[in-house]
């Protein structure tokens, strides 16, 4: 099905080695993958620990450059990090040193925008998570779910045309985890922002995307691809009460060889 | 029961009381033991010393050079700590190849260098105030070499997706990361300031508390020996005072600082 919109992401036969731990041979983590994601779609990647979904994500991003294939970026390919992808980590990497307002405007002060606007974007998204009246604390006085939504303000606040998330929800409880998907998939749907989303969690695959690619073992590639035919992609909690959900996470558990093989638990209890 | 702020009431009482009777056994301790004067003067002996020496043995002026050398050298030790710190912490290939070399300067005594330096200075202040250089500058290099080297790669790759230069990773993440680290070698540094001065003092010249601690000596006057060793120690306690108040200025937003008041 060829829709008609731009290309934002790709990975064009991307293949990534590092040294082993002797130095000698060398491991591949990824081979082969290529896929793509068009502007204002959600792909989730899913996959067993190991397989290199964080290399695709580093990838991505600029951070290391692929042994071989290439990674593009709303068509031009990725030589090193750029304005036009922002990522977010399990960890919310908040700096302890700075106010919840300072921390959110950490990105766009390194990327050079004049003060007044910088605290005009931050203080817009610290107000639609809700956390506008703790600008003025620092990190460790806010709760985990609290933090990673600064982090995802953060985040918002450089204005990227793709959103790279890897498990950005795990280290939180099951509650406020709910809570978060639904903030980060309302933004996503209003912004028309483009994603692309790690996680071990296969409901969070399911009633966030638009579509899940599946990762192999090592060294990882993708083996299937399920467009998540749903409702409500910008409410997760009323696309969990879809019927279908069910079936689309047994498939998935079913690709993964979930029940035969035992791939590490996802992180925390869901 | 365990309210802090009764915690904190019933430790200050408890403290002042054991120093209640630290004075009181110091005064009438020596007399009770039968132990003589010129081996342990009783406080008051050790008082009224304290104010013979300022009025006739300059001790305020002697106290004045300690400080001026203890200061001197703890703020020009921590710099050069800090800042060989941060170069060695940012450059792998340098810190091998001077690790042994560092390591084996961190093993010899420094104080056994203050003969060897007052041989090349002559009896002035500066080999004190550079064996205190020598003593500060390892416990601050050291912590800032480490927390340089443990900063979260996720932080600087944070910063590198948003294209960050090498200068605003350092300014931003590397050296704010580094001042809590600093800050516990600038504590050590403090009091070891003090010990690198007197021993320097101790060995050559006519200035300082440390040469009217080897008067005394000469001179068999225990008090003012005791004189010395209160003053050191006053001199060595506001070094570290300052430390803690600058600590809980630049470290503020670190969390239950104010609760337990432990040095």
């Amino acid at each position: 099905m060829a829709l008609a919109r731009v290309t934002r992401l790709e990975y064009r036969d991307v293949t990534m080695r590092f040294a082993d731990r002797t130095g000698h041979g060398a491991l591949t983590a990824i081979r082969n993958v290529s896929f793509s994601v068009r502007d204002g779609e959600v792909v989730a990647l899913i996959g067993p620990s190991g397989c290199g979904k964080s290399t695709l994500l580093n990838i991505g991003s600029g951070l290391t450059a692929p042994s071989e294939g290439q990674a593009f970026v709303d068509g031009e390919r990725v030589a090193g990090p750029n304005a036009q992808v922002a990522f977010m980590l399990q960890k919310d990497l908040l700096l302890p040193w700075r106010t919840i307002l300072e921390n959110v405007m950490f990105g766009v002060e390194i990327q050079g925008v004049p003060l007044a606007e910088r605290k005009r974007r931050a203080e817009r998204f610290l107000a639609s998570f809700n956390l506008a009246e703790f600008s003025g604390h620092y990190p460790h006085h806010l709760s985990g779910g609290m933090r990673q939504r600064a982090a995802l303000a953060r985040t918002l606040a450089v204005d990227p045309h793709v959103l790279l998330l890897d498990e950005p929800f795990s280290a939180v409880d099951a509650q406020t985890r709910m809570v978060l998907q639904r903030d980060l998939a309302r933004t996503l749907k209003q912004s028309g922002k483009t994603a692309l989303l790690i996680t071990h969690d296969l409901a969070e695959a399911v009633t966030l995307s638009d579509r899940v690619l599946v990762m192999s073992h090592r060294p990882g590639t993708v083996i299937d691809e399920i467009v998540i035919d749903l409702p409500h992609r910008d409410d997760p909690i009323a696309r969990r009460h879809e019927p279908k959900v069910n079936d689309y996470v047994a498939r998935l558990m079913d690709r993964l060889d979930i029940g035969h093989t035992g791939i590490e638990a996802p992180g925390g209890a869901a | 029961m365990s309210d802090p702020r009764t915690q904190i009431r019933n430790g200050t009482i408890a403290s002042l009381a054991l120093l209640v009777i630290f004075l009181a056994a110091w005064q009438w301790g020596p007399d009770l033991l039968g132990v003589p004067t010129f081996i342990v003067p009783p406080l008051s002996m050790v008082a009224r010393e304290f104010v013979h020496a300022w009025q006739f043995d300059h001790l305020l002026f002697h106290t004045g050079v300690t400080v001026g050398e203890v200061l001197a050298g703890f703020i020009l030790g921590s710099l050069l700590g800090a800042l060989i710190g941060y170069l060695l912490g940012m450059s792998p290939t340098a810190e091998f190849a001077l690790s042994p070399y560092i390591l084996a300067l961190q093993i010899a005594p420094k104080v056994a260098f203050a003969p060897l330096f007052i041989l090349w200075m002559g009896f002035t202040v500066y080999p004190k105030i550079l064996v205190a250089i020598l003593i500060v500058f390892f416990p601050v290099m050291v912590n800032v070499l480490t927390a340089v080297r443990s900063v979260d790669p996720d932080l600087i790759n944070l910063a590198r997706s948003f294209k960050a230069t090498r200068t605003q990773i350092f300014w931003k993440i590397e050296f704010p990361t580094s001042m809590p680290p600093m800050f516990a070698g600038l504590r050590i540094g403090s009091t070891l300031a003090v010990v690198g001065v007197v021993v320097g003092e101790l060995v050559g010249g006519n200035q300082g508390l440390g040469y009217l601690l080897s008067f005394g000596e000469g001179q068999a006057d225990t008090p003012m020996v005791f004189v010395s060793i209160v003053m050191l120690t006053l001199v060595g306690g506001i070094a570290y005072l300052g430390v803690i108040i600058a600590e809980r200025q630049v470290l503020h937003y670190l969390p239950s600082r104010s609760a337990g008041q432990g040095l």
